[in-house]
């Protein structure tokens, strides 16, 4: 029995600030973020926005696209670091927005940048075991930068949901693999309001040996060879990491530029691969072979293989595409904007 | 906003539960007890569309107190569909482009933000519409 992707959807915030903008305020040199990192600007979340709107958003869209009613779902799981509430489930309110209460499992994932693909290695193999009928994953973050830290460049918000099922499948799971061991390049206190990170230990020994761990072995699994794939994505913490990350492993432009939307729309933590998987499946064709490939501080990645079916072209125009939220209707703000709009100037 | 208070209205603000009379069809939102139309007291649930256009609208520049750091805020009268309207913010919009008339989405949104230690409340907003 095919187990897979039935349903999928985004939401990209409107605002957007430039990395220009940034590096003014803080006496940064804006080209050498935009040439180092290949960043060249970010989505900001409104004031009114954060994890659980966003994450109704992108999971309409995923219904509408299934074809499936909000109460056939069997269980909400919601991968972010930046869930509004400390205590309180974020999936309460989003399982009760689509429809989905009372007969559901929910739960709130956290692994910095990896919990949405989390949310989607437990979704998938909650339909695959049986259990439920549909599973809703949804990645979301709107992650936050120390003012004048390098984070702040890339630091972005948006969803990424996704509805796993048997029947009507659109994009067939073919393999999951998960790769972890426990690596202290990023962190977050309770009670801190912005993470702190090793700098540059946060590439090879976290990042890079992670992603292309869990890459080659899921490679070794399926049998298959990176020219086997149409489609490749990465998590993408900023332009760069995701590019060396797949040439290293022998991938072309071809196949990663597709879901590569960091350098206009910056790092959306746990929806930054699954938005870019979203993109692929935007334009993607029938019997394509896709491997995304997550990351999360901490540390450890998901990798899935996939295949899509005829269905994803059945679906994909039920919602509005990715590509089209990043590109179309941006409202540009400056740094003081941006600073109101994030919470970084106390009022009292 | 009391906890209770946003859990009540909550199919309203979460997915726009309306009610139509069984007499005589008229749509409701919020849903009523009896029908101001033919006084009928059986209704059926339905669920109002996330689109609508702008009936009139008014830009609110002294605001109450939790709306105080939004200030200045379009809040518009939206007909979702035949003789059924709501009243909520535009948002995501240049003050000066909102028009009668104008297509609007509806999305979830946080209706208050800016206490620190509060239940939230959400619901819906509209934003320009793109047309999906
Ligand atoms: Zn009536």
């Amino acid at each position: 029995m095919a187990v897979g992707i039935i349903g999928y959807g985004t939401y990209i915030p409107r605002y957007r600030i430039r990395v220009e903008e940034i590096a003014k305020v803080w006496g940064m040199d804006a080209e050498n973020y935009k040439r180092g990192l290949m960043l060249r600007q970010k989505s900001v979340p409104a004031p009114d926005q954060d994890v659980i709107t966003m994450s109704v958003e992108a999971a309409r869209k995923a219904l509408r696209r299934a074809g499936i009613d909000g109460s056939e779902i069997g269980s909400v799981y919601i991968g972010s670091e930046s869930h509004p509430y400390a205590v309180k489930p974020s999936g309460t309110v989003v399982a009760e927005a689509l429809g989905a209460t009372p007969e559901v499992h929910c739960a709130d994932f956290e692994f910095a940048c990896k919990a949405g693909t989390e949310a989607m290695f437990v979704g998938y193999s909650e339909v695959k075991a049986g259990t439920v009928r549909y599973a809703l994953a949804i990645g979301a973050d709107t992650s936050q930068g120390a003012p004048g830290d390098a984070l702040e460049f890339s630091a972005a918000a948006g969803a990424a949901a996704y509805l796993f099922g048997a029947e009507g499948v659109a994009v067939e799971v073919l393999q999951a693999y998960s790769f972890m061991t426990d690596t202290p390049d990023f962190w977050r206190r309770e009670h801190q309001h912005y993470p702190r990170h090793g700098g540059r230990f946060t590439g090879a020994p976290a990042y890079f040996r992670h992603a292309t761990g869990a890459a080659l072995r899921i490679l070794e699994m399926t049998g298959k060879r990176p020219e086997d794939f149409r489609y490749v994505v990465f998590h993408q913490p900023n332009g760069k990491f995701p590019v060396t990350v797949a040439e290293r492993l022998g991938f072309t432009r071809e196949q990663y530029e597709t879901g590569l939307l960091a350098p206009t729309l910056g790092n959306t933590y746990s929806g930054a691969s699954p938005m870019g998987l979203a993109a692929i499946l935007d334009e993607a064709g029938v019997g394509d072979l896709i491997l995304m490939v997550s990351f999360g501080s901490g540390a450890g990645s998901d990798a899935f293989v996939l295949r899509t079916t005829e269905r994803l072209l059945e679906i994909r125009d039920k919602a509005k595409r990715t590509r089209d939220q990043l590109d179309k209707n941006q409202r540009y703000i400056d740094y003081a904007t941006y600073a109101k709009f994030r919470g970084k100037i106390r009022k009292r | 906003m009391f906890s209770a208070k946003i859990w009540r209205e909550s199919p309203q603000r979460y997915r726009l539960e309306a009610a139509k009379c069984l007499g005589c069809g008229k749509v409701f939102f919020p849903p009523r007890l009896v029908c101001l139309g033919c006084r009928g007291r059986e209704f059926e649930k339905r669920f109002l569309p996330w689109r609508g256009r702008v009936l009139t609208f008014t830009v609110i520049h002294t605001a109450p107190t939790p709306f105080v750091d939004m200030a200045p805020y379009c809040i518009a009268i939206v007909e979702v569909e035949e003789g059924v309207r709501l009243t909520c913010q535009l948002v995501d919009v240049d003050l000066e482009a909102v028009e009668i008339g104008m297509e609007v989405e509806l999305e979830f949104r946080r209706i208050q933000s800016n206490q620190s230690d509060g239940v939230l409340c959400y619901g819906y907003k509209a934003v320009p519409g793109g047309g999906e």
